[in-house]
């Protein structure tokens, strides 16, 4: 039962509460960018201790603010994949 | 984890009279209006939303402050898009409008892009517009930082940034407060920590749990809450260990500090409350646009808008005359309505279909 709307967020200036996990795809110094269903977005690391290319992060206005293990990760994107397919 | 089946099954067997139950997260309160939670419960349970929502937290007198600064012509507004609808004390004021009338206000996804904004315009003064709480407080203060080491001058934040802890102590002091249990936010706990919700069973005897965002996650914290108030041993549970720890994230609560402390501040629906909001410290005041616009408070103007009510749970959305009649997201009269985390807009989105 996922309960975010994917296809209302590009446009969104407000993500405050992305609740959505990103992988990190490049990491320089604190920048970074991560992605998630296709979609690339910059964001910064400075909160994260040895923050990896692989590695899941919750995203909050544009700051990772913590990890998430591989395999929650995974299954928060499935159900954001189950949303987006639902919606088209 | 149990299916919702299981979980709710599990509520209906629990020996409990009336209930109220609080979340304080504007995602939680999309996510409940959004998976239907409330009609799956024991009519007995209510969920009400609490003070969650920055938006709607920030009182009136603010917007108007904010809508008059936004008029002078050598400075760009930088904000997140939920702020450009909120309506000022006046009908059909807010930036957007302002924006119309030659405003001009930018929307950003980090504080760092109002940073790089900064830069791009060296003539221009910009100010961002810094809502949110703990969560968002790090990212805004890595932003001052970073603007101090690159050197860029014409950069500042009026900070609006609270805390949610002396709320949630204001609230339990109000006399109608009426709520047995906090569903506590997860992202704000991944950044201060269990320890930051342990003073509500420690102190108040209040039952807690830290709570993620799927519906299954709310699903299950209502249960444990209602678990430990049918047991009559009230603690702090953490439903979200995925993402939060005991301490929290201590990089995080380090950036957050070399920035900003505690300093009173002024709520909407629960007025000023003593070291509630966060203010620069004294070497980075050179970044405090309230500073470097002195900025003075007009006179709070009294609207029939009664997020002040929803959002300290005396009050549910739909029982506001003005909901969904002359309040809609179209037309909003409070931001309550406006924000994608308010429980006037929440209510209204998934009433309707
Ligand atoms: S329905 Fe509109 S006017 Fe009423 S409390 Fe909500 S935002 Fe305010």
């Amino acid at each position: 039962m996922p309960i975010f709307e994917l296809a209302a967020l590009p446009q969104k200036g407000f993500l405050m509460c992305l609740a959505i996990p990103l992988k990190l795809i490049s990491i320089d110094g604190v920048n970074a960018v991560g992605e998630s269903l296709g979609m690339q977005r910059k964001l910064r690391v400075d909160f994260i201790p040895e923050p990896k290319v692989g590695d899941y992060v919750i995203v909050h206005a544009g700051f990772a603010i913590e990890r998430l293990p591989e395999a929650q990760a995974l299954e928060d994107i499935e159900a954001w994949e189950d949303v987006q397919d639902a919606l088209g | 984890m149990p299916s919702a089946e299981e979980i709710l099954r599990a509520i209906a067997a629990l020996p409990l009279g009336r209930v109220n139950l609080m979340e304080v997260c504007g995602t939680h309160t999309m996510a409940i209006a959004k998976s239907g939670i409330r009609s799956l419960l024991p009519e007995n349970v209510k969920l009400l939303s609490g003070p969650g929502c920055p938006v709607c937290v920030t009182p009136g007198e603010v917007i108007d402050a904010v809508l008059s600064l936004a008029m002078d012509p050598k400075i760009i507004i930088a904000s997140y898009g939920d702020m450009l609808r909120v309506p000022g004390s006046t009908p059909g004021d807010s930036l957007q409008r302002r924006r119309a009338l030659g405003a001009r206000v930018e929307i950003v996804y980090s504080p760092v892009d109002a940073v790089e904004l900064a830069e791009q315009n060296p003539d221009k003064e910009v100010v961002f517009l810094g809502v949110g709480f703990e969560t968002t407080a790090p990212g805004t203060a890595a932003a001052v930082l970073t603007a101090r080491d690159r050197g860029v001058r014409n950069f500042s934040v009026w900070s609006m940034l609270k805390l949610v802890e002396p709320a949630l102590r204001a609230l339990m002091a109000m006399p109608d407060f009426n709520v047995q249990g906090f569903l506590c936010p997860g992202h704000v706990a991944t950044i201060i920590g269990e320890k930051g919700f342990r003073f509500l069973p420690a102190e108040y005897g209040m039952p807690a749990v830290i709570s993620g965002f799927e519906a299954e996650d709310i699903l299950l914290s209502v249960y444990l809450l209602l678990k430990q108030i049918a047991g009559g041993e009230p603690r702090l549970q953490n439903e979200y260990t995925r993402a939060v720890s005991p301490e929290g994230n201590t990089r995080a609560q380090l950036t957050l500090s070399a920035c900003f402390e505690p300093r009173s501040d002024l709520w909407r629906g629960l007025g000023e409350i003593p070291a509630s909001g966060l203010g620069f410290r004294r070497e980075l005041r050179c970044f405090d646009a309230e500073k470097r616009f002195s900025v003075v408070l007009p006179a709070a103007r009294p609207t029939a808008c009664r997020c002040g009510e929803v959002i300290t749970g005396r009050l549910s959305a739909a029982e506001c005359p003005l909901f969904g009649r002359r309040c809609t997201p179209e037309d909003p009269v409070g931001p309550c309505m406006v924000s994608s985390e308010g429980a006037c807009a929440a209510a209204y989105k998934y009433q309707s279909i």
